[in-house]
């Protein structure tokens, strides 16, 4: 039980550290657009230009979204 | 030896070791400065361990399933400190600081094993970043020696910088670091995860350059956009407050 939640801790941490931060939008955005990519790719449609859009719109919204939570 | 991945390790495992130096610095003296070494080494042991055990097992893995899970991670790590680094600056400009790190004064007259254990969970816990910066910069290239030396080399002198004078360490200005930085992560998630994917780059590999450049210019606009954003919303709860004033009589 103690290494269960040792696990449980330690795997939610790594998670909240290097995937999700404090705006969990951010990384689902970023994993959307890798499967979109994948998936023109997959159609042999050019797809080097969805990544770097989808970080972009992924960080303003996410950006804007802070400044609103600012205000309270 | 790979230059590239020398040099972009060595400047993204910068603003951990800068964050390390302030924790050891700060339990050295106001502790006492034998435990927090004797704790700084520890946790570099466990640092170069985890480094080593990691670097080999994903040197038998295919590149491209590597690439695209090293891409995502560095980018969602590296956006969250583009976020941070454009929310930091827009607010506070372009200053400096570490922060002050807070240490308890009680210390008796043998080893401080309290000093010992602050200052390895503090070099352990940054040390598991760079960690995982090595590993990810190192297996997309199959280049761990040269992602291992950056980041040693990185230790080295931002550590000797921070034992010769604290003071020079914190002038580092660690949120323009930390904007440039993340940049610099998100360029290399945004490059290795869609070459992971087989999707490619016009340019080839000169794509970094013009991908950094295009995320660093994003950045910048950023700061000036969620500056503009926090005035015209401090103006209008300005504005709000003489109704609510006048509401509430």
């Amino acid at each position: 039980m103690m290494l269960w939640n040792w696990t449980r801790k330690v795997v939610t941490w790594w998670v909240v550290t290097f995937v999700t931060g404090d705006d969990w939008s951010v990384a689902a955005a970023v994993g959307a657009g890798l499967l979109a990519t994948w998936g023109l790719v997959r159609a042999d449609v050019p797809a080097w230009w969805l990544m770097p859009l989808v970080v972009i719109g992924a960080t303003v919204s996410s950006l804007y979204r802070a400044v609103l939570r600012e205000r309270g | 030896m790979n230059t590239a991945v020398l040099i972009s390790t060595f400047l993204a495992a910068s603003i951990e070791v800068i964050e390390m130096v302030a924790i050891v610095v700060a339990v050295g003296a106001t502790r006492q400065w034998r435990g927090a070494l004797a704790g700084t080494l520890a946790g570099l042991l466990v640092l170069a361990v985890l480094i080593a055990a990691l670097g080999t097992a994903l040197q038998r893995v295919p590149l491209s399933p590597i690439r695209v899970v090293v891409g995502a991670l560095l980018l969602t790590f590296g956006l969250q400190w583009v976020r941070k680094g454009v929310r930091s600056v827009s607010r506070d400009g372009w200053t400096t600081g570490i922060g002050e790190q807070q240490v308890e004064e009680d210390v008796g007259d043998g080893f401080d094993w309290t000093g010992f254990l602050l200052a390895f969970r503090g070099v352990s816990l940054e040390g598991l970043e760079i960690a995982v910066i090595v590993v990810a910069f190192g297996a997309a290239n199959h280049a761990i020696a040269s992602a291992a030396i950056g980041a040693a080399a990185s230790v080295l002198l931002i550590g000797a910088l921070g034992a010769a004078s604290y003071r020079l360490v914190a002038r580092i200005p660690r949120r323009a670091l930390q904007l440039f930085v993340g940049a610099l992560l998100t360029t290399f998630g945004t490059f290795w995860a869609n070459e992971g994917l087989g999707a490619g780059w016009p340019g080839g590999d000169l794509a970094l350059l013009w991908l950094g450049v295009f995320y660093m210019a994003a950045a910048l606009v950023l700061v000036r956009v969620v500056s503009y954003w926090r005035r015209g919303t401090l103006r209008r709860l300005r504005a709000a407050e003489p109704l609510t004033e006048g509401g509430s009589r």
